[in-house]
């Protein structure tokens, strides 16, 4: 392990990072570095990750992308957009902000796009203030990494009242080059009884393995209204680890869509502080694996005052050799009476040779509480299969049809219809070879 | 239309029918009446093509040719329908896009295009009046969270666009209020036609009130035992199924 730690802080004091010598954020960077020289990278031996064996990814030396390489990659992003969805979209090639391929130029006035890079440098509002501050204690070295690195990513700021009619996509493309460290940072803060949908892409369609390690903070005001659709499309052998921290303050709302699809071994840690009374939080997820891939969700939702409301919905299909994680902590804080936590995992194995560990756990400190949780890991329903077919449905559309509606019961609940579609078309594509319901009957 | 002989059949093993025989022709409605476990809902599953059902002996012909052979999906392409005792929830299939492809299925199967989707709505709409089904079931998931009520109507919803030659109803009349049955039977009854059969499987005579078969046959212990017309049903519901054990296997009826 030491290996590994050893060349990414001596990868960090290679380079030099935008707004250093600010004593704030050099402390903060300097807290990254020396928390993965303490901790390290997580184990088998560290009870949130004991399913997942990273020692893959740390086999292979990452290296972050130099800047100069945001150039190119235009003509491969080119294909990846997403036609349909009317956007405000900002993107990153390899970590970088690609302006080009950027579309920022209908944004209100309310609200503050820009890149990471140039809200640390500048100081911009609510930088000092949040940055690093939803991380929980807890978090891994992938964390500590990516806060070491601190360079760029989206700064996304939204005044108070507002209404965001359009979401605001942010893409992470990462380029066929190989063997880089793509670390993006992202900040939102979501002012006062605004309302805005952030959906938050990372694609790749290399052979080679890169290694995506991103850490996005959410600061829901009061009364926000936040939906974030988190969207890893990452290819075949790119290794994925991000983080989703949130907060959520008296009444706001905050709909989490945590969708993984790609990489070789993609691992995302999600947590939400329903800090202020009011506070709820709808976290959906669904996850698809296919050949060996190996998807692991780790969630957390921290119940710290009274009158907050939770409901956790993740589905995951697994076929092939996949293998899928979900491990699912709801923590109900001493006083923190009249919760309302709901928790549900729900799986499908379409093979035999798939396999899928869910581990919900609840722990509450505070006694007039309603929580709720299950789990459950099966095969298609026989019952099910048979009906459709007296109804004429062939057995292999029946089956395609019920694994469809299985995780489309999930994928239905992301508001905008093109990402529906999008997500739908590459569970059809990875597990029937078709892009559309409408062409299995 | 459907003749069965000496259908004998297994389930997990164990025997359910012992020698069942019936002729059933196009136009008629057959009611299947019995005790709790004799084999009623077997008989419906087995001719829908119920997996695991094994059949041993016997045979069963369906416009002559041999139902047997068929898998669950080329029986319902060829005309016959199941409405289930229990419809199975399918969170995540609308209603509409169930129905949808089992008519295209059907289509399909005959050499047919699709059907060309106003044509469609319109056809669904209709229906679903018949069954007294507002709209917003039809984008409803699959039974999902439908009373039993709704259930059952949805079944009959199904069976009204899908216009099967033998309609095979399986208990429909279980848990049932009055009402939702009358709305049941009034779907079927308008369903009647010279061309078309029902095999109507209760337990109870109730539902012959609103409809009435041509014949009544009642199975115990997995054989038939007495056939009658729609009188017999009276008489089970007097004397209930206690006598039944001591009448002698009935021959078959049937024009």
């Amino acid at each position: 392990m030491t290996t590994a730690v050893d060349h990414y802080v001596t990868a960090r004091e290679a380079i030099s990072l935008p707004g250093s010598g600010q004593g704030w954020l050099d402390a903060l960077r300097g807290s990254g570095v020396s928390k993965l020289r303490e901790d390290g990278f997580p184990t088998l031996s560290n009870e949130n990750w004991r399913y997942t064996n990273i020692r893959p990814i740390l086999r292979q030396t990452f290296n972050p992308a130099p800047s100069a390489r945001k150039e190119s990659g235009h003509e491969e992003f080119a294909g990846l957009i997403l036609p349909e969805l009317h956007s405000h979209r900002i993107v990153f090639i390899d970590g970088h902000y690609a302006r080009a391929l950027s579309s920022l130029d209908h944004l209100p006035a309310a609200i503050t796009v820009e890149p990471m890079a140039t809200a640390v440098a500048c100081g911009r509002n609510g930088v000092k203030e949040w940055l690093g501050k939803c991380i929980p204690e807890d978090s891994s070295g992938f964390t500590a990494l990516n806060t070491a690195f601190i360079e760029d990513g989206l700064y996304l700021h939204l005044a108070s009242d507002i209404h965001v009619q359009h979401p605001v996509e942010v893409v992470f493309f990462t380029t066929k080059t190989g063997g880089q460290l793509v670390q993006p940072r992202n900040l939102f803060i979501i002012g006062e009884n605004s309302r805005v949908h952030i959906i938050e892409r990372y694609v790749s369609t290399g052979v080679d393995s890169h290694l995506t390690n991103s850490v996005t903070e959410l600061v829901a005001e009061n009364s926000a209204v936040v939906e974030h659709t988190r969207l890893q499309e990452e290819g075949g052998r790119a290794f994925h680890v991000g983080g989703l921290f949130m907060r959520a303050k008296g009444n706001s709302h905050v709909i989490s869509n945590n969708v993984a699809l790609g990489s070789m071994i993609a691992r995302t840690d999600l947590t939400i502080a329903l800090a202020d009374e009011g506070a709820c939080c709808t976290l959906n997820g669904v996850y698809l694996g296919s050949g060996r891939q190996h998807i692991d969700n780790f969630t957390q939702v921290d119940h710290q005052v009274p009158h907050c409301k939770s409901d956790e919905f993740y589905k995951g299909v697994l076929t092939d050799r996949a293998r899928a994680v979900f491990y699912g902590r709801v923590i109900v804080h001493e006083g923190a009476q009249h919760t309302d936590a709901q928790q549900q995992n729900r799986n499908l194995l379409l093979s035999a040779d798939a396999e899928v560990d869910t581990k919900p756990q609840l722990e509450i400190y505070a006694d007039d509480v309603k929580c709720s949780h299950g789990a459950t890991v099966g095969q298609l329903d026989e019952s099910a299969t048979y009906y459709l077919r007296t109804r004429g449905i062939d057995e292999t559309t029946a089956r395609s049809l019920l694994t469809w509606a299985f995780a489309a019961d999930v994928i239905n609940r992301i508001s905008s219809t093109p990402v529906r579609n999008h997500v739908e078309g590459i569970l059809g594509k990875k597990l029937f070879g078709v892009e559309r319901l409408e062409e299995l009957v | 239309m459907l003749s069965i002989k000496n259908l004998h059949t297994s389930v997990v093993g164990k025997p359910i029918l012992k020698g069942i025989n019936l002729e059933i022709n196009a136009g008629e409605v057959h009611a299947i009446m019995g005790p709790n476990g004799s084999g009623k809902s077997t008989l419906a599953n087995v001719l829908a093509g119920r997996e695991n059902y094994e059949v041993t002996q016997g045979e069963v012909l369906y416009m002559g040719l041999n139902l047997l052979d068929w898998s669950t999906e080329q029986r319902a392409c060829e005309g016959i329908f199941l409405a289930f005792q229990y419809p199975v929830e399918i969170p995540g299939v609308s209603n509409i896009y169930l129905l949808k492809a089992a008519v295209n299925a059907r289509r399909k199967y005959q050499g047919l295009p699709d059907m060309p989707a106003v044509e469609f709505l319109r056809l669904i709409r209709e229906k679903a009046k018949v069954v007294e089904m507002k709209e917003e079931f039809l984008h409803r998931s699959v039974n999902e969270g439908f009373s039993g009520g709704e259930k059952k109507r949805n079944e009959i919803l199904q069976m009204a666009v899908i216009e099967p030659t033998l309609a095979i109803l399986d208990e429909t009349d279980s848990g049932l209020d009055i009402d939702a049955m009358k709305i049941v039977a009034d779907g079927v009854n308008s369903l009647r036609n010279p061309e078309r059969a029902f095999i109507v499987v209760t337990h109870y005579q109730r539902l012959l009130d609103y409809i009435v078969p041509d014949f009544v046959h009642v199975l115990a212990e997995g054989r038939i035992v007495k056939s009658g017309d729609k009188l017999l049903a009276l008489e089970l519901e007097r004397e209930g199924y206690g006598w039944i054990e001591k009448e002698p296997v009935a021959k078959s009826v049937g024009a």
